[in-house]
């Protein structure tokens, strides 16, 4: 039956990532940008549509307007459907009261009803913050497969940053018998990837099990997970090979963005059978000016390089002017950067100006830390910020040439 | 403003053989990442148009394919939006004066089904930024019965078959030629008309019962005196397609940062395209790149010079490519050497071949071409 759905997906896009510090500040993390014309977000939607997901709830709640903009009726990922397709889910008045999504779980909780409108049989919980490629319907089948109640999508990490993550131990066959958070000293290396398959009926009853609770914190990871897992639900962990990455942090954001570039990208975004989708805007071709020099970097539509980009992400529409360095940097949508201008190591925010002959990081070393310019910022002719600031005000060049 | 409008997407094919052998002049890849009728609609879309009708008469599978619902210009909608109108069977193909006249009149029951009150009717064969909010504003403040929007200059070769004009001080036109000479000053007819709705209808039905065949002849020329026919001049950016010579050239016109700003640098004016969802650009660690306008999807290890690279072109380590147009998915594997190439989509090209032509006459290779 068509206005059934085999299992919808729910993605957890409301948080506002912290860690991001400037890069967060007026948006929420999923629509940071990435990978030169990307959002986060683009990659949990493409996965969806990719692996025939055509209902995604999109959950915000952290200064959603860009990202409410962005999604739109989510044409772009070709999920406007008659039935179906994507949806904002924000926070809202009910005659009960009003809240805020309390935690990950209860974000979900305040919206079975949308879950119960299309009356899925399982249902997909994702993060907005992860860049990877997974082909949930794979792991759809295995969820049906071995009739589990719950399963949980885990990636092999190396021991020693185990204890990072939410550790799962399982049997031979899979099945979790147990579940730590951030153990000090942990028994296997499969991590949790936020990646949760349902069944309905259990999400629901422990859904409304843990709202009624008190003393929850109303977090799939913290409560929910451990309470199945504790009344002996049949729990199954997903084992996922392939590129993962958590950008909650600037380092990590650094890291999956250079993962793109190199002689053999460690994340492929050109295959034609899984192509990742994003919401474009009509812009012209990028230009390389007869002084440009561009090496090992990934460059988008409407970018202007007359300087020097080396190892480094260019957004679109980026003027890199005469004489500038970009090195072993990520610059996102808009950005202006001034003639001489150095930028090394540094992640660059949307709409920035950065005037001549400044001076942006440090050259990546050890010990050194990435600097980060938040959005709309400007940055004076001639002024230095040094390695590992994160500014989120307009700096003008006090008068004295350094 | 609202009008209706009519594009022509085959007016010129015979002119510029080879890259319409497979497609219409409308769908002809121009700039990188757009075909030719991207202009023509974006111009529409931007003025506030939202009701186009596009004749197509043969070839028609690639532009189908660019156009689609026509959501990537916003013209997927319940009311209005794109309609495409395959030929009836009963076309005389190869006469082009009758075509243009006989198109129209193949939907005169769409053009009288519709509610606006003036038609735009255009042909789309170069790539320009005519706004035609000032067309229909002159059309209006002229209380004109046709405006012709022409281009005021020495004629030049892509000019001189087309009809030109003598205007008054008032802008209206008091005569015409149907052909113009190379060198001389012309006010050259761009193909594009504004006119009433039901003047139209009424023109139409005229030159079924008086069997006319030419638009040009019969529907302008002949009326200069009858009706009030004025002219409108375009002074921006033209770049006109319809020879292998000047298609070379108003590419390459694009490594011109003026004419670049021109056509793209008004962000409240894009040029809308289909969307294909390439990833961004890569160069590699040992690419060379200069003077280029490239797309996203890109693959670039060797050397670009000077050149347009459509979108998903790859370019092998130690291939060298200069003044060269590589359309879409254009794959040249190492140590190929190209000057004065162009390359229509799917060219493949393997190691160590080395192609030249040169400025006039590019070396061209077909759709789906292995070397």
């Amino acid at each position: 039956m068509y206005s059934q759905k085999k299992c919808i997906a729910m993605l957890l896009a409301g948080g506002q990532g912290s860690r991001l510090f400037a890069l967060t500040n007026k948006i929420a993390k999923p629509a940071v940008s990435f990978g030169a014309k990307y959002r986060i977000i683009d990659f949990t939607l493409s996965n969806c549509v990719n692996s025939n997901i055509d209902t995604v709830g999109v959950l915000t709640q952290y200064q959603p307007l860009i990202l409410n903009e962005y999604i739109g009726n989510g044409q772009p990922w070709d999920l406007d459907r008659t039935f179906g397709g994507v949806h904002i889910l924000p926070p809202y008045q009910a005659k009960t009261g009003s809240q805020w999504y309390k935690g990950t779980a209860n974000a979900i909780y305040q919206n079975l009803s949308f879950i119960e409108n299309y009356n899925p049989e399982h249902v997909l919980v994702l993060s907005g913050d992860h860049i990877y490629k997974m082909d949930y319907n794979m792991m759809l089948n295995e969820h049906l497969k071995t009739n589990a109640d719950c399963t949980i999508a885990v990636l092999e990490v190396p021991l020693e940053e185990a204890s990072r993550f939410g550790i799962m131990n399982t049997d031979a066959n899979n099945r979790i018998l147990e579940f730590e958070e951030k153990p000090a000293n942990p028994k296997s290396n499969l991590a949790s990837m936020g990646i949760y398959i349902f069944k309905k009926e259990k999400l629901f009853k422990y859904l409304i099990e843990d709202d009624k609770d008190p003393t929850s914190q109303n977090d799939f990871g913290k409560n929910i997970i451990p309470k199945m897992l504790k009344d002996g639900q049949k729990m199954q962990a997903y084992p996922f090979r392939g590129y993962w990455k958590d950008v909650g942090t600037i380092q990590s954001l650094w890291e999956a963005n250079q993962d793109l570039i190199g002689e053999e990208p460690a994340f492929d975004i050109y295959n034609p059978f899984w192509k990742i989708y994003s919401r474009n805007i009509g812009i012209e071709p990028q230009y390389i000016s007869p002084s440009a020099s561009l090496s090992n970097s990934l460059v988008t539509d409407g970018a202007k390089i007359e300087g020097t980009v080396i190892n480094s992400i260019i957004g679109s529409s980026v003027e890199v002017k005469k004489g500038a360095i970009v090195k072993d940097s990520v610059i996102f949508a808009n950005t202006i950067i001034g003639e001489n201008a150095v930028i090394e190591y540094s992640i660059i925010d949307e709409n920035v100006k950065i005037g001549a002959f400044a001076k942006i990081g440090k050259p990546k070393a050890d010990q050194v830390k990435i600097a980060v310019v938040g959005r709309n910022v400007t940055i004076g002719d001639h002024v230095t910020i040094l390695d590992g600031a994160n500014i989120e005000e307009d700096v003008k060049n006090e008068g004295k040439e350094e | 403003m609202k009008a209706l409008a009519i594009i022509f997407s085959n007016i010129h094919n015979e002119t510029i053989d080879e890259l319409t052998r497979k497609r219409t002049t409308a769908s002809i890849p121009f700039g990188g990442r757009y075909r030719l009728i991207d202009f023509s609609l974006s111009n529409l879309v931007n003025a506030g148009v939202d009701n186009v009708g596009i004749l197509v008469q043969k070839n028609y599978q690639s532009l189908m394919d660019h156009l689609g619902s026509g959501k990537d210009w916003d013209l997927s909608r319940k009311n209005g939006g794109l309609v495409i109108f395959p030929h009836p069977n009963n076309y005389r193909n190869d006469d082009l004066y009758a075509s243009r006249l006989s198109a129209l009149i193949s939907i005169k029951g769409f053009i009288e089904s519709q509610m606006e009150e003036n038609v735009i009717l255009t042909d789309s064969d170069s790539a320009n930024l005519i706004d035609f909010n000032d067309v229909l504003a002159m059309h209006k403040q002229k209380g004109a019965d046709i405006t012709i929007v022409y281009r005021h200059g020495i004629c030049e070769k892509d000019l001189e078959g087309h009809m030109n004009f003598v205007l008054d001080d008032n802008q209206r036109i008091i005569d015409a030629h149907l052909k113009a000479k190379v060198g001389s000053p012309t006010n050259a007819c761009l193909n594009i008309f504004v006119l009433q709705r039901r003047l139209l209808q009424g023109l139409l039905e005229e030159a079924i019962a008086q069997g006319m065949e030419s638009f040009h002849r019969d529907l302008i020329f002949n009326n200069i005196k009858s009706l009030k026919i004025y002219g409108y001049e375009y002074q921006g950016v033209y770049l006109h397609i319809n020879s292998m010579e000047n298609y070379f050239k108003d590419n390459m016109a694009l490594l011109n940062e003026e004419v670049r700003n021109a056509l793209f640098g008004d962000k409240n004016h894009r040029i809308y395209t289909k969307v294909r969802d390439s990833a961004p650009t890569r160069y590699g660690a040992l690419a060379k790149v200069e003077n280029s306008f490239i797309a996203d999807g890109c693959d670039i290890e060797g050397t670009v010079i000077n050149s347009i690279l459509f979108r998903g072109v790859k370019v092998g380590r130690g291939t060298v490519i200069k003044n060269s147009i590589l359309m879409q998915d254009t794959i040249t594997l190492d140590n190929v050497k190209l000057n004065y190439v162009i390359t229509d989509k799917n060219v493949t090209i393997r190691s160590r071949n080395n192609l030249a032509g040169c400025e006039k006459i590019p070396f061209y290779l077909g759709k789906n071409t292995m070397i």
